[in-house]
């Protein structure tokens, strides 16, 4: 039972970080029906910001603000620069350009920074409360739990309250009839982009602390796992990505856990299959008419 | 568009490339070093070309990125000193990525195309083991690569072929003898990388303790870097001894993540992931944690300053390596550059691929390792034993006698001859 | 929009509603044509493979080899409009399929030319089984939601060989035992020479089947069902048999070209054929031109001589030591990602898109001198 709930809360804490980093998925697929496979690039590259700065002036929080405003700013500068000029006639000309973003910015890091491992401070204590001689978790995971729920917070109530988040929707799902109406669609995209971009940063910030340290290809294998979970919730939804994130966290921990972590990929493969199958849109997908 | 345009564009596409490929195969043809003696592809009277692969790029590159450029720096101090035999050694490193395609490709293009004398030091198990028969088939002197697995140990399939790290199992069973002689009674539990690393490192524990021995015996994958579910079963189990037969990456991780638990055993690391520098760039303001961490090398230590080698090769990193970071890695890469300088002078004047074999076969080299190199006509392996480290203070350093062994029911023995200096000048000369 | 018609490059679907007036007589001979155009190219390729030297075989070997993934992954994504992320999990089935194959041949003492033959057919075999499986379940998905499937595919498939080592013996992998050339060719017959024999011979052969079934009923089916699938129901078509079918089809050539990888390396291991691998196939077929085998042809080509030609340009540069500490091998993979960037900022349709387009402004341009 100890075991159940130490596997448990690791998963759940993990699982938070892959639900941020899907929500920076959903968000770009939502506004412009694409699956951004650099988002784990850009996210290490607006890290490695922050590590500068943070050894410059020897600040974490400093450090934090301009990864987070930098991931913002990259994620316009790539919809601005490259991502707005790509023939969006086959979903798979994007799809290419970020892959190709993906090899550009770890070359570039590599160059910059070099490829060893640089380490990336946490800054709350990693060590766990233990309660009952069982260690539960560490006042870091409350952090990243309490980042993730204010971010998920305060997405929804852009999307739902206010004017900008009324206009990036309409955007996104009629553009024509938005621009009649005087939405600046083009603007609401880029601002789309950042926003996704800028999660994407605040979940490699949170993740990478974990993780073997700072490095071109740190988000290579959360890419994965979290593209996964926002594929299992549904791309179209933000709930689905947060719960999406919180499966795939405790399943990867359970199964490392029970039947050893050589069986992860098995799982999670099996986890798609069982999910998609039955819903071919994710867990949250609307239960449409059958699209074709 | 009619298909009949289509099918003679097509043609014409197909013809058009074949001859750009031509071209580009005719451009290619004087880039090869010629050789004036005609028959020993690489060597010329003036230069040798050898060869190497490395992961520069991709995850694997953090640390063995520096390996070649080290020993390539020590090559260039030996050029600069007058050559060997008058020739300068040309080394030209090649990026896999630590990706077997890459490696079949960079290898043939070392052989075919740039016509090498030989590979030297190619990195990594899965990547090597691909080009072994590739480089059987050409004759190709394949020296020192750079991995503990058995596989590079095999006279009779792979006669080029000449390890340099002491093999995986040699090191558990030297890392497993000091646990039971200097902890006995403890609790011993082992992590190992899923694969020949952490497979032959645990036979070499088990010949130790025995297969009982072991009270928890758990595998991590380097697509999964959560270690907490592993980390969390020894803590349960109250293990007090932990083996890591791990990547730097997952030694700093693991060791990061006991901290977190609260779980604070003995860790006795394997020579892969126990360099120290290394370990505490990593782990940053975590580096504290490392403090008592036992660990196997067989080169000498990159913080000994007191050590002539490490004053030598120190020296040349600072002029010929750009003043690059010195670790382990650098001692490791300038260490494989003087085996292979002390190889060539043995091979004589008169330079050939099996005067060389011939003359690494024979052995009896003796350079900066503290343990003998075990190179005969029937051994291939490299070095045989280690000696043993301890993190005291934030400083890494040797502590009790050098150990060698087999990698199978052989004691585990002291070996007590002291290590030789370097010659004056850093340049071996003949033996 | 629907997620079906994803993969559709623009001009193909222009091509396709024009039709082709002016020459229903010539349809018949479209076996022979191909075939023409086969033997042409088998009989340059093997001038070519005298010509050049060993390594350049080597490397028109390793083009063939993924020619044959590509252009399945061309008829699949380009001509059915499904997405595969998992391709290189398929060419680790054919690939470890010929190491079985060749090792229990190798360990019985069984020898003689034509085993590599059957070992090539059991390849394609069980890559067909692994892709039926896969292509049963992709046949209910669309989009990124196949994207995601594929993609968990393409991780497993290299894990499994760490899972049950026994087998594939780990992230080691397994040697692949190959005859040498036979001696009829003579005592000191280049080996690459040989491979390269090999490869083409396999990969000509695949691209002539291919290129039928483009053109076949069946082709004209995959199409249907990418452009509309509410169409090709009421027009009779079964939706998901045909999606199997091109999962299938698709399949069974990524598995030879695994295959031939393997027989290539003499050497199969997952570190080869991860998911990187199952990336760069997918842009190889959309730079080469998304829709057309002669793009697939030019991804092919691109996959192999890219890093080669950016390794060379950095090569010529010369650097202080620390500086080119930092940007060996990084040099070269940024000039590929820029590449990719910019051939699909230039060039959506590919690099097979351009030339047709040069093609075209040539042939307007001859025309109009000629008037």
């Amino acid at each position: 039972m100890d075991r159940f709930v130490f596997l448990t809360l690791d998963g759940l804490s993990r699982g938070a970080v892959y639900a941020a980093f899907a929500l920076a998925l959903v968000l770009i697929w939502r506004a412009a029906r694409v699956v951004n496979f650099a988002q784990g690039a850009m996210a290490v590259a607006a890290a490695y910001v922050a590590y500068s700065v943070a050894t410059a002036t020897g600040s974490y929080w400093l450090g934090f603000v301009v990864a987070l405003v930098g991931g913002l700013l990259l994620g316009a500068l790539v919809d601005r620069a490259v991502m707005r000029h790509v023939d969006h006639t086959s979903p798979l000309n994007p799809v290419i350009v970020a892959l190709g973003l993906v090899l550009l910015i770890q070359a570039v890091l590599g160059m910059v920074y070099g490829s060893e491992f640089r380490p990336a401070e946490a800054p709350f204590s990693r060590g766990a409360f233990t309660v009952g001689g069982l260690a539960v978790l560490s006042p870091y995971d409350l952090f990243v739990f309490g980042a993730v729920t204010v971010v998920v917070c305060a997405l929804a109530w852009i999307f739902a309250r206010t004017a900008v988040g009324l206009r990036m929707r309409a955007a996104a799902f009629a553009p024509e009839v938005s621009r009649l109406l005087g939405v600046n669609v083009g603007g609401m995209l880029t601002l789309g982009w950042a926003l996704a971009s800028g999660v994407g940063a605040l979940a490699a910030m949170l993740v990478i602390p974990t993780e073997l340290g700072l490095h071109p290809h740190a988000m290579d294998l959360v890419f994965v796992s979290s593209f996964t979970a926002a594929v299992v919730g549904g791309l179209d939804s933000p709930p689905g990505a947060v719960v999406g994130g919180l499966i795939v966290g405790l399943l990867l921990s359970y199964v490392s856990g029970y039947a050893g972590s050589d069986l992860t990929p098995l799982a999670v493969l099996v986890l798609l299959l069982a999910v998609l199958l039955v819903r071919p849109g994710g867990l949250f997908a609307p239960v449409a008419a059958r699209r074709v | 568009m009619s298909p009949m345009h289509r099918t003679a564009r097509r043609g014409l596409a197909i013809a058009s490339t074949i001859v750009l490929l031509i071209a580009t195969a005719a451009c290619g043809d004087d880039g090869g070093s010629g050789s004036s003696r005609g028959n020993v592809p690489g060597v010329t009277d003036t230069e040798i070309l050898v060869g190497t692969h490395m992961p520069l790029t991709g995850p694997a590159a953090a640390g063995y990125s520096k390996i070649a450029p080290a020993t390539k720096a020590y090559f260039d101090y030996v050029n600069a000193n007058g050559g060997v035999h008058g020739r300068k050694i040309n080394y030209k490193i090649m990026d896999d990525g630590y990706n077997p395609a890459n490696t079949q490709q960079v290898v043939r293009q070392l052989v075919l195309q740039d016509k090498v004398f030989a590979i030297l030091n190619g990195l990594g198990t899965p990547t090597h083991t691909g080009v072994l028969d590739f480089l059987k088939t050409n004759r190709v002197p394949d020296l020192f690569v750079a991995s503990g697995s058995r596989s590079w140990d095999q006279p009779e399939k792979y006669p080029g072929t000449f390890g340099f790290n002491p093999d995986y199992t040699v090191e558990g069973k030297i890392l497993a003898q000091h646990v039971k002689t200097a902890m006995p009674g403890r609790k011993v539990c082992f992590l190992g990388q899923d694969d020949d690393f952490g497979r032959d490192s645990l036979a070499g524990v088990e010949k130790i303790f025995g297969a009982d021995g072991v009270a928890v015996k758990q595998t991590y994958v380097t697509s999964n870097t959560n270690v907490a579910p592993q980390i969390g079963a020894f803590k349960a189990a109250g293990c007090q001894v932990v083996v890591l037969a791990t990547v730097p990456g997952f030694t700093a991780l693991s060791i990061g993540t006991a901290a977190r638990l609260g779980f604070k055993p003995q860790w006795v690391v394997s020579n892969v992931g126990a360099d120290h520098p290394t370990l505490s760039k990593q782990l940053g303001e975590a580096a504290p944690l490392l403090e008592g961490m036992i660990g196997g090398n067989y080169l000498p230590m990159q913080n000994d300053t007191a050590n002539p080698w490490i004053q030598l090769f120190t020296r040349i990193n600072k002029e010929h390596n750009g003043n690059a970071e010195f670790d382990g890695n650098t001692v490791y890469g300038m260490s494989v550059g003087y085996l292979f300088v002390q190889a060539l002078l043995a091979a004589g004047k008169d330079l050939t691929r099996e005067g060389l074999l011939e003359a690494v076969g024979k052995g009896g080299f003796q350079g900066p390792g503290l343990v003998p190199l075990r190179f005969s006509a029937d051994d291939h392996s490299g070095y045989g034993g280690e000696r043993l480290t301890r993190v005291s203070g934030g400083v890494q350093s040797y502590f009790g006698p050098a150990y060698e062994t087999d990698e199978a029911d052989g004691a585990v023995n002291e070996y007590t001859v002291t290590p030789v200096q370097p010659p004056a000048n850093g340049v071996p000369t003949g033996n | 929009m629907s997620a079906t018609s994803a993969a559709t490059p623009p001009q193909e679907r222009t091509t396709a509603a024009a039709g082709r007036p002016g020459d229903p007589h010539r349809r018949g001979s479209t076996l022979l044509r191909h075939l023409a155009v086969v033997v042409v190219a088998g009989l340059l390729l093997l001038g070519v493979s005298y010509v050049v030297e060993p390594f350049r075989n080597f490397q028109l070997a390793t083009v063939a080899a993924y020619l044959c993934a590509t252009a399945g992954l061309t008829v699949l994504t380009g001509l059915n409009g499904q997405l595969s992320l998992g391709h290189g999990a398929l060419m680790a089935t054919g690939a470890y399929t010929v190491a079985f194959c060749q090792n229990a041949f190798y360990d019985r003492g069984v020898t003689g030319g034509s085993l590599l033959l059957v070992s090539l057919a059991a390849a394609i075999v069980a890559t067909v089984a692994v892709g039926a499986v896969v292509g049963v379940a992709a046949a209910r998905l669309r989009g990124p939601y196949l994207a995601g499937v594929t993609l968990a595919v393409a991780v497993v498939v290299p894990a499994l060989t760490v899972t049950f080592d026994g087998v594939f013996n780990g992230e080691q992998g397994l040697s692949v035992p190959v005859e040498p050339p036979p001696l009829a060719l003579g005592a000191y017959f280049p080996y690459e020479r040989w491979q390269l024999w090999i490869a083409g011979a396999a990969t000509l052969l695949t691209l002539l089947l291919l290129a039928n079934l483009v053109r076949s009923r069946y082709g004209r089916t995959f199409r249907a069902v990418r452009d509309d699938e509410v169409a090709a129901r009421l027009a009779g078509i079964h939706v998901a048999r045909t999606q199997v079918l091109a999962f299938v089809v698709s399949a069974a050539t990524a598995g030879l070209g695994g295959a031939l990888l393997a027989v290539l390396a003499q050497s199969v291991s997952p570190g080869a054929f991860g998911l990187t691998l199952s990336l760069f196939l997918l842009m190889a077929v959309v730079i080469g031109g998304l829709g057309r085998l002669a793009g697939a042809f030019w991804g092919a080509v691109l996959l192999v001589a890219l890093p080669d030609l950016s390794h060379s340009v950095t090569e010529q540069l010369t650097l202080s030591a620390a500086a080119a500490q930092r940007l060996e091998g990084n040099l070269p993979l940024a000039i590929f990602g820029i590449t990719l960037v910019v051939v699909m900022l230039v060039a959506p349709g590919g690099v097979q898109g351009l030339l047709s387009r040069l093609g075209r402004a040539l042939l307007a341009r001859l025309r109009a001198g000629r008037s």
